[in-house]
């Protein structure tokens, strides 16, 4: 059993600052009404995130009903057709099918403490919709999701399933109609009840404290997988790859890993049509920086600071913008930041499906492909990837694309 | 006198004359592009401050009216530098002239063109409705050295503590936001609010002005004695929309 690699280098400066800030990005952009609420929470997430007793509520939760720890899986296929050692995180297996729900669960229970009437979030592929709707079922919250009126169509069987589970679906056809749409106007049903409402964010993204409110819940997956790793393969990998929408899979994963120097990060972004601007959601790596929905970050926006519009196969990438903390470790250096293309993302998912008996979610499918690029470059690595997500809501899509291709 | 003096003295003489100060505030280039300079002449003819809308993307704090104005303005391709241009173009109004923009299209811009940019195109001020203070030096500096204002938002929820803090570093006026909630839906106007624009005006140095769903003549009498001015928006942005006769719109408020 080999030993783990350790840096011996000073560990990088742990972010966010006072202020909220991921060196130069991040902070707080947000309307006046809003800044009462946002100091609420913080002082909410001081007091309670790390505390005992919040921490053994949340790890109860996690065990019981969500099924952490999830697994980690060996993939003996993979590994054999890439020429690496191919290891899976297994969020896909979490309760409600994504890695979303430890979030989640985290914020409701942190939004009962606050005193909050009502949840209100949103979500793009669904995921965060629908595991805002379990979690405010199973502890007793109204919730209402906002939901661009592009993806409610997209994602459809999602839709149902947050009705199913009591949640209100409000589609949102201003803007882009997709995921960025949502945020405005969850933003603004928050302005207009910042008091009673509780803002669960489904990404690493927003004002501060949301990206690291989200990071530290999402934290388990690269804390589980890390210990998983070391047991398991006795090592751990030398590069963890996972895909980056707004980034809250990616960030939890690569978290706990920040400081092992010999451990690289690779974070796939959704790569579209092609490099054009609107053709594609990579904002690290075709972005320039910004403000967008609250924080200082790398969006994709014309000349004229007007935030663009994306596209991308994968409801849950299509995103304009990123979570700072991505745009920091995409500025230093730590992490390195790629992306997929639709067809790349799609011709990985149907070879993970066949090969692997895993039905991976369109986003979770460019970590794959990512890693596959990865593998061939360095023959013989250990990759873990971030199996973030399952696709069955991906299934209309999938028969439009993967299956249609062939017949 | 600095660019943001203008602001002050403009509502300070309105009060002289009894009444509350009328600030207007349309989206550069809706309905039309074409008809800006003409919409923003009557608007000016008939208020006492003019509050220009940039455009942006991602309007959070507005309503369904100023939505539905940014998008279309922006798929007619108006831009903050053509709004400047048009400004410098059409000749100054004697009313001073604020831009109201969201973040974003101020960075595109950039912090060391921005303020000389906007100073020559007459502009007195700023209202930038995601800006907190905390992150606001950079633009407050940049503003600082062409004497323009950034003029500062609270709201019924703001902590007593915070709302002094905001009203001792404002410029121009205080913008007293009337409600929790986006602009453009009717506010009510119960003692309650009322209460709060009297403590908002006991601690501020410079004019109160209130807004966000100010739509009525009845309105507009119950926030008079507790206000310096009142900022009507939405309103004024549909009845453009419309077609309607501004001076006539606007008139009907007053």
């Amino acid at each position: 059993m080999s030993t783990p690699v350790r840096s011996t280098s000073a560990p990088p400066p742990h972010f966010p600052d006072a202020r909220g800030r991921y060196g130069a990005f991040g902070g707080r952009y947000v309307p006046e009404t809003l800044v009462p609420a946002l100091d609420r929470l913080q002082a909410g997430v001081e007091r309670h995130l790390h505390s005992a007793d919040f921490q053994a509520q949340f790890r109860h939760e996690l065990e019981t009903w969500v099924g952490r720890p999830t697994a980690l899986s060996f993939a003996p296929t993979l590994s054999k057709r890439w020429g690496a050692e191919v290891w899976l995180k297994r969020e896909d297996l979490a309760h409600t099918g994504a890695h979303k729900i430890n979030n989640a669960v985290g914020q409701t229970l942190l939004a009962k403490r606050l005193g909050a009437k009502r949840i209100i979030a949103e979500t793009g592929a669904g995921q965060h919709g629908v595991a805002s709707a379990a979690a405010a079922a199973r502890l007793g919250m109204p919730c209402v999701v906002y939901m661009g009126a592009v993806d409610v169509e997209r994602q459809a069987p999602n839709v149902g399933r947050m009705q199913l589970m009591g949640a209100t679906v409000v589609p949102v056809r201003g803007g882009d109609q997709t995921l960025r749409a949502a945020i405005d106007e969850a933003l603004r049903d928050w302005v207009s009840d910042p008091d009673g409402t509780y803002y669960s964010l489904g990404s690493a993204v927003g004002p501060h404290p949301y990206p690291y409110l989200v990071r530290e819940l999402q934290s388990v997956i690269g804390r589980e997988a890390r210990a998983q790793m070391l047991k398991a393969a006795g090592a751990l990998p030398d590069v963890a790859v996972a895909c980056v929408g707004g980034g809250s899979n990616a960030i939890g994963l690569f978290h706990p890993f920040l400081d092992d120097a010999g451990v690289r990060l690779l974070g796939v972004e959704a790569g579209g049509r092609g490099p054009g601007l609107g053709d594609n959601a990579a904002s690290l790596t075709a972005g320039t920086p910004g403000v967008l929905q609250g924080s200082y970050t790398l969006i994709l926006q014309d000349a004229f600071g007007q935030v663009r519009e994306t596209h991308s196969v994968s409801a849950g990438l299509d995103y304009s913008g990123v979570g700072p903390e991505h745009a920091y470790l995409h500025t230093s250096g730590r992490v390195t930041y790629e992306s997929a293309t639709d067809e790349e993302a799609l011709d990985a998912l149907g070879e993970c499906a066949r090969h692997e008996g895993i039905l991976v979610a369109i986003e979770t499918a460019h970590a794959f492909a990512g890693a596959r690029r990865f593998a061939r470059a360095h023959p013989g690595s250990r990759i873990l990837i971030g199996c973030s997500g399952r696709g069955d809501k991906d299934m209309s899509i999938l028969q439009r694309t993967v299956l249609g291709a062939g017949g | 006198m600095a660019p943001r003096d203008t602001i002050s003295a403009a509502i300070r003489a309105a009060n002289a004359q009894g009444r509350p100060a009328l600030v207007g505030f349309l989206t550069a280039g809706f309905p039309s592009r074409a008809r800006f300079r003409a919409d923003l002449a009557a608007v000016a003819g008939a208020c006492d401050l003019v509050e220009v809308g940039v455009p942006f993307s991602d309007p959070m704090a507005d309503g369904t009216t100023i939505q539905r104005a940014s998008f279309a303005a922006l798929a007619d391709g108006v831009t903050l530098p053509w709004i400047l241009e048009e400004l410098r173009a059409g000749g100054r109004p004697a009313t001073p002239v604020l831009l109201m923009s969201y973040l974003n299209p101020l960075l595109a811009m950039g912090l060391e063109t921005l303020p000389a940019a906007a100073a020559s195109a007459g502009v007195a001020g700023f209202i930038v409705p995601d800006l907190p203070h905390e992150e606001s030096a950079p633009l407050r500096a940049a503003f600082e050295r062409e004497g323009l204002a950034l003029v500062p938002m609270v709201t019924p929820v703001t902590p007593a503590e915070r709302l002094e803090m905001l009203c001792r570093s404002a410029q121009g006026f205080v913008y007293a936001v009337t409600m929790t909630g986006t602009t453009g839906k009717s506010a009510q106007v119960p003692q309650d609010v009322l209460d709060y624009m009297d403590r908002v005006r006991r601690v501020s140095p410079v004019p109160v002005c209130a807004g966000f769903g100010i739509r009525s003549r009845e309105q507009v009498a119950r926030f008079a004695p507790h206000v310096d001015g009142v900022v009507v928006g939405s309103a004024l942005v549909e009845a453009l929309e419309r077609g309607e006769d501004v001076r006539a719109f606007l008139g009907s408020l007053r």
